[in-house]
């Protein structure tokens, strides 16, 4: 389904939605993969969630044809800093929260772009609420609710907390919201990231390609 | 089924961001809503259409011409989710786990802040929405947990298959943040009814290519309305 005609706003949009399914799919396959490291009573969870991203990945290449970036090099150690994500179950679950809320917001923070392109614009919507399902369950996997709190990292640690900046905002569209139950409210509404803040959580990841 | 009708009025496109447009305004009523709403976004929507005459109480139509009937829509879905989730907190089923009730509590209190967020923006725009009926879910474990998976599945494709008629990115947005929302809730619910398992995003829902659902107003619509007293009227869809 290669588009040569596609908007080159609508390619960059799609290349870097595809960075982050290649980084999810490849922590996923690898995670599954490694002898003793998911629990076997989630072990359903985190193929499931692993299937998808594979998914992901193949529809986005299949609609960027030849204008898709080459897969990137990974590194889920972030040079050390987590060196027992396939090892340690804490360690991998808590990047797969870290690595899910932080796509979430990456997909929301596009859409408006991609507003040119309904057809492009609605399977982003339709991968979108996909990875808000896998990051509520892998939230609820780390005994968290399945939804953020003010902006909260929760258990993660600080170096996790660009994951979650903003997160607590009440004011939306042109309204600041009054409520009585704060909490609430922040968790209501997922908020977006922009293109600079999600690679800036993310490259640290990332080693090769763009 | 749902009624529908022929859309009123031909009218030009006349989106204008001028304010004085408002007052000089004599178009359709189409024109007025784009004008509007362009206005809206310059000077803060409430006061935009406060010092209008609209004649818009006792609105009852869902008109999908423009973006107030999508939000309409919206308000509409969020009014059905936070009053089942405020029916289940008060008649609670006895069989409920340990922590489900404050699950369904949280999900309710967010329905709550989606249906004011819609309420607020739509001000005088808002239609009247017929009233709501649960009689037909049964108050049982599986029966509240079962109706909450499927409010929350529909609320997820309503509010995907809405985002590409949206025409202000402002409304778009908004729309994310509450679907991403939406999604983790049909997440959770799924958890709660099958837990650990691959229902969270199950098959069932989550097609080959890993995309969840969007579906069109109407189809939204008539699976909402079993749970309103009264003809959800649509135009323009």
């Amino acid at each position: 389904m290669a588009m040569p005609s596609m908007r080159g706003d609508t390619v960059d949009v799609l290349n870097f939605a595809l960075m982050l399914e290649e980084l999810e799919a490849e922590f996923y396959t690898r995670g599954v993969a490694a002898p003793g490291l998911i629990p076997d009573d989630v072990h359903a969870v985190f193929d499931q969630i692993r299937k998808h991203e594979v998914a992901h990945v193949a529809f986005i290449r299949g609609a960027l044809g030849a204008r898709a970036i080459a897969r990137p090099t990974f590194d889920f150690t972030a040079g050390g800093m987590f060196a027992d994500v396939f090892t340690n179950p804490e360690t991998f679950m808590m990047l797969a929260q870290a690595f899910e809320d932080t796509g979430v917001r990456a997909y929301k923070g596009q859409a408006a772009t991609l507003m040119p392109d309904p057809a492009v614009l609605e399977s982003a919507l339709k991968i979108h609420s996909v990875e808000a399902r896998h990051g509520a369950e892998v939230r609820r996997v780390r005994r968290q609710k399945g939804w953020i709190s003010g902006s909260s990292r929760g258990d993660l640690p600080p170096v996790a907390q660009k994951v979650y900046d903003g997160e607590g905002n009440t004011f939306h569209f042109i309204l600041a919201q009054p409520s009585s139950n704060k909490l609430g409210l922040s968790e209501a509404f997922d908020e977006p990231l922009t293109k600079g803040q999600v690679m800036e959580i993310v490259r640290p990841f990332v080693r090769g390609g763009r | 089924m749902i009624e529908r009708q022929e859309h009123e009025s031909p009218a030009p496109d006349t989106a204008s961001s001028d304010l004085r447009a408002l007052g000089a305004w004599g178009g359709s009523r189409r024109d007025f809503m784009r004008t509007a709403i362009a206005a809206g976004v310059a000077i803060g929507l409430p006061m935009a259409l406060q010092g209008c005459v609209l004649g818009a109480a006792g609105r009852k139509k869902l008109d999908f011409g423009d973006d107030f009937g999508i939000l309409n829509f919206a308000y509409a879905l969020e009014t059905l989710e936070a009053e089942f989730y405020e029916h289940v907190v008060r008649n609670p089923p006895a069989d409920l786990r340990p922590g489900e009730l404050q699950v369904l509590r949280d999900i309710g209190a967010h329905e709550k802040e989606h249906q004011r967020f819609f309420k607020r923006a739509l001000n005088v725009l808002r239609i009247e929405i017929p009233p709501r009926d649960f009689s037909s879910i049964v108050m049982t474990r599986d029966g509240v947990l079962g109706a909450a998976r499927m409010f929350e599945d529909l609320g997820v494709a309503g509010y995907n298959g809405a985002g590409s008629r949206v025409r202000l990115a402002e409304f778009l947005t908004i729309a994310g943040k509450i679907v991403s929302v939406e999604a983790r809730h049909a997440s959770a619910i799924r958890d709660l009814i099958d837990p650990n398992s691959r229902s969270f995003a199950g098959d069932d829902v989550i097609d080959a290519m890993g995309m969840d659902r969007a579906l069109a107003p109407a189809a939204i619509l008539d699976r909402a309305q079993p749970f309103f007293r009264g003809r959800l009227k649509v135009v323009n869809l």
